[in-house]
């Protein structure tokens, strides 16, 4: 499939927007005064809007690129919609975040920026190295933003922890890929899939790679047992990074998880189905119940999203169009409502971040009430009530399951959604329910917070109530899906 | 005009609360009289279903049916039957009451509180008037967060872990129906959650649930409902909640949502899998009789007003499921007419044991006796709504144990002698608190200064006397009206057991 030049330029034209908007970031840095420096960040928003503008030319648009590397089908789009809409949340939540830490970084914008690049590309990898080139470029970018605030011993525990493991997984990927080549001479996610088919290549070589392959996958979506790093790193990291962290990557590991499992490897499907499943029901169950016991907002909402990790495995596990749009639709909500509930930890917090125990939002309730009500909007949302997006999501995701007749796994689906809300409801009943035990500090809300809280609480309602569009289109991203 | 009037009814309070929010929160009195307005007008709009509703139609009426979700064939659809129709009132009857009868012992966060009130006014109605079953979930579980906080913000010392309480045992119970509910849809064919089309395909023999499909749905179905009710051993939550809710969420909670499960079994478990219903029904009624039995005699010695009629309702609510299960007109009838019953004396309890509440601020029964002196007007009503309550002929009480006891006699003899003691114990424990409170000297001096009901009490209580002596006197211009939608869940329930059997 040899397109003319600009055609295939156009292709990863959101990719290029972004590196390029990067780097100017980065020399732009060098040569203004600290004081300006917030300029950056408008900077950062406009390459995005411009990233975004151009993902928009490309739907409709279905075929491989580059001698089969690049793949642009529906399925990528819709996840470069969802990384886009993360990193602009981030970026616009960034803001003021920054001018309160009193941090003078321009690098974080570009890493953002570079970060969303390796998503995007992870999405639209159609073969091994593109994947794990993507993934690097993500990992790299991730390693540093954790790393950021470089006197604080939280932070620097956070981002070597991130990095050792990280690589360690990456290394798992990367013996997982030779396998995989080694078998079936094939780096191409389809030309696997059709050596696999044709019985022609030594299985067991193919079995070893899927498991170290899910090994390395299941580190970077944090799914039990590779969960245990989670808790510690999204601790120390500054919190509209932990935010990022919590939904970007782990979008971005289910994107690759599917295509390499759904697009190289369905033929093995009952073979890997059960090791899923049981990663799937105890990620769910470790996840919410560890949460339960939590005093730390930023560790609930961690082993919270180890949960969510849970159920988007769920869907995986049916291997079905309805579980692949259900992962579509889930990430994006899954999205919206963290950044959302990040978004007033952060303000909550203060300066340094030094709030963030649960008991730090007493009297949230009546003092702040947008705040404390669009956060309570959030937690109903992960806890999955009705009307939000997080309902909705999870409604397709236990669909998808019962219609592959995965029954007790939807049950056990089920049960955690009522375990996680006691823990979700805590921090209300501690906004609404409690008074302060010391005088409450009002907490100024800049415009570009209020506009990201806006914004996550207008996507949750829409999806919620009315999330026909986004699962049709979700949907449809699937449908061509070639497996 | 009667064309969206289901959807009127349901979603004005909705608009109100949105109103509300638009106030400024230091004007309490505009939104005392907003939220009341609200509500009475939601009343007038549903009056209207009780006029216009047509006695002889076995199906729904005022339907209203359009695309929510068409991807996943849900539906906004709505109607009522003779069953709903009843429920519907109930809800849109209390709710001005219950705002009314809390004017002055809210007095902060006045605007949450009302807020609230009308958000949960919209999901109780809209439980009642979906036919659909991802709107019937919807409405079921968004219902359980104005409630939530409405018991865990205005509610007295343990209120939040009442609160909490409630919240998690529902939501328990009723996640796994959305299971139950998720697999209907695929066994139908994935085409729809619309109620009425699954009905009819299991009645007419198109959808065939085998009976291990039958057994598992249903118990799904049955948890949940079981729950709300609470039928024994699923009472637990329902004390602590009623004990720590504000006076009006007690009244809201009694009166309208323990009716959901009810409901809820009457609309969904018997019809959509009739076999399962027979199967279970020994081990339900068992349920119900040890449920009647038990609240009667864990009430009778309660110290505090609250917990007794708290454990009162899972005694009468034991009658209601006894009454359901008899799988006859008269018990269903009598069921029907025991949960109406039970919301406005229950409901007229709660409100009575609210307003000494706020005289003396105290609810033990050992600091009351001898309140007929200083309270005449407030043990008069007393007295007519613990005679309504007990069951005593000419009142409303009466007709529903009556038609329940008569339908129990004829599925099981036994069953209906031992719910027969219920009977005899709820006199038992409604007088005896009675004597306590009322009667005797007065022990506490306190209770020698106590004024007697005010102006605005009496209209609170008057309308709730007015259905007591109504429902017990002419109970015909209500049980015709629910007549021939019990025949109807009756006959589909007989003719698709019939159809499963072939």
């Amino acid at each position: 499939m040899q397109g003319s030049f600009a055609l295939e330029i156009q292709q990863i034209l959101p990719e290029i927007v972004l590196s390029v908007f990067g780097i100017v970031v980065l020399l732009v840095d060098t040569f203004i005064p600290k004081a300006k420096q917030h300029v950056l960040g408008t900077v950062s928003l406009i390459g995005i809007l411009a990233a975004t503008l151009s993902t928009f030319f490309l739907i409709g648009e279905d075929g491989t690129f580059f001698s089969g590397m690049i793949i642009v089908d529906p399925f990528s789009i819709f996840f470069r919609f969802t990384f886009l809409i993360i990193g602009g949340l981030t970026l616009l939540a960034s803001l003021s975040y920054l001018k309160r830490e009193k941090l003078v970084l321009g690098e974080y914008h570009a890493l953002i920026l570079f970060a969303i690049v390796g998503m995007n590309l992870m999405a639209a990898s159609n073969e091994l190295i593109m994947i794990f080139l993507g993934l690097e470029t993500l990992s790299i970018s991730c390693y540093i933003l954790l790393g950021i605030k470089r006197n604080d011993l939280r932070s620097n525990e956070s981002a070597l922890k991130y990095f050792l493991l990280g690589s360690f997984s990456s290394a798992f990927l990367l013996y997982g890929i030779a396998l995989a080549y080694g078998a079936t001479k094939a780096t191409n996610l389809e030309l696997i899939g059709r050596e696999i088919l044709s019985g022609s290549v030594n299985m067991s070589l193919i079995y070893a790679a899927i498991g170290l392959m899910f090994v390395g996958f299941g580190f970077k979506v944090a799914v039990a047992p590779f969960h245990v790093w989670t808790p510690d790193v999204y601790e120390g990291a500054l919190t509209p990074i932990t935010a990022f962290m919590s939904v970007g990557p782990k979008a971005a590991g289910f994107a690759v998880f599917l295509r390499v499992f759904l697009v190289a490897f369905p033929t093995t499907y009952l073979k890997w189905v059960l090791i899923v499943w049981i990663s799937a029901a105890t990620t769910m169950t470790i996840g919410n119940v560890v949460a339960v016991v939590q005093s730390n907002i930023k560790r609930m909402l961690a082993y919270s999203s180890i949960a969510h990790a849970g159920y988007i495995l769920v869907a995986l596990v049916t291997h079905t169009k309805n579980g692949v749009a259900a992962i579509l639709f889930y990430t994006l909500a899954y999205a919206l409502m963290n950044i959302g509930a990040f978004t007033i930890v952060a303000l909550v917090g203060r300066e340094g971040d030094r709030k963030s125990s649960i008991n730090d939002f007493a009297g949230l309730g009546f003092k702040q009430p947008f705040l404390a009500a669009s956060l309570s909007l959030f937690l109903l949302s992960l806890a999955g009530i009705p009307l939000t997006a997080g309902f909705s999501g999870k409604f397709f995701i236990f669909l998808a399951a019962i219609e592959s007749h995965f029954y007790w796994l939807a049950i056990i689906g089920v049960i955690n959604s009522a375990i996680s809300v006691f823990y979700y409801l805590r921090v209300i009943v501690i906004m609404y329910m409690t008074s302060p035990s010391e005088e409450f500090i009002p907490i100024p809300v800049s415009a570009s917070v209020a506009a990201v809280i806006t914004l996550t609480v207008y996507g949750i309602i829409q999806l919620g109530v009315y999330p026909d569009f986004v699962i049709n289109f979700a949907r449809n991203s699937v449908l061509n899906f070639r497996y | 005009m009667l064309h969206s009037i289901l959807s009127i009814t349901a979603f004005l309070p909705l608009a109100g609360a949105v109103l509300l929010l638009l106030i400024g929160r230091s004007n309490h009195k505009l939104i005392r009289s907003l939220a009341l307005s609200i509500s009475t007008i939601t009343f007038f709009f549903s009056l209207p279903l009780f006029s216009s509703f047509d006695l002889s139609s076995p199906g729904m009426q005022f339907e209203e049916s359009a695309a929510w979700i068409p991807s996943m064939g849900i539906r906004y659809h709505v109607g009522i039957d003779g069953i709903s129709l009843f429920l519907v009132l109930l809800a849109t009857f209390l709710t001005p009451i219950a705002i009314l009868s809390s004017w002055n012992s809210i007095n902060e966060r006045v605007k949450e509180y009302h807020v609230f009130m009308l958000l949960l006014e919209t999901g109780m109605i809209g439980v009642f008037v979906a036919l659909d079953l991802f709107l019937f979930y919807v409405f079921w579980e968004v219902m359980l967060v104005p409630m939530y906080f409405l018991i865990g913000v205005w509610g007295g010392q343990q209120r939040i872990y009442a609160a909490v309480k409630f919240f998690l045992y529902t939501m328990v119970g009723s996640v796994l129906m959305l299971v139950a509910i998720i697999s209907l849809y695929f066994l139908n064919g994935a085409t729809t959650f619309d109620f009425s089309v699954i009905l009819t395909n299991i009645q007419n023999g198109t959808l065939i649930l085998s009976g291990s499909q039958q057994h598992w749905l249903f118990l799904a179905f049955f948890l949940a409902f079981a729950i709300k009710i609470p039928l024994f051993p699923f009472h637990t939550w329902l004390p602590d909640a009623h004990v720590e809710a504000p006076t009006a969420g007690s009244v809201l909670l009694a009166g309208v949502l323990l009716k959901m499960g009810t409901y809820g079994m009457i609309r969904f478990c018997l019809p959509l899998f009739p076999e399962a219903s027979i199967e279970f029904t020994p081990l339900i009624s068992a349920l119900a009789i040890i449920g009647i039995v038990y609240g009667a005699l864990v009430a009778m010695v309660q110290p505090d007003l609250k917990k007794l009629v708290a454990y009162s309702s899972v005694s009468h609510l034991g009658f209601v499921v006894l009454g359901i299960f008899a799988l006859n007109e008269q018990g269903m009838a009598g069921a029907v007419y025991q949960m109406l019953n039970h919301g406005i004396s229950t409901g007229a309890l709660f409100l009575l044991v609210g307003m000494v509440y706020d005289r003396r601020h105290t609810r033990l029964i050992e600091d009351f006796g001898g309140l007929a002196t200083p309270l005449p007007v407030f043990s008069t009503i007393f007295m007519i709504v613990t005679f309504s309550s007990i069951g005593l002929p000419l009142l409303n009480g009466f007709v529903g144990e009556f038609l329940i006891l008569l339908g129990a006699f004829k599925a099981n003899i036994t069953t209906a002698v031992i719910a027969t003691t219920g009977v005899i114990l709820s006199a038992v424990y409604m007088l005896w608190m009675y004597q306590r409170v009322i009667f005797g000297e007065i022990k506490n001096p306190k209770n020698r200064e106590l004024i007697d009901l005010s102006f605005r009490e009496k209209v609170v209580l008057l309308p709730m006397v007015i259905m007591i002596l109504w429902m017990g006197i002419y109970s015909q211009s209500f049980l015709r009206r629910m007549d021939v939608s019990v025949g109807t869940v009756l006959h589909h329930f007989q003719t698709s057991a019939v159809v499963m059997k072939k």
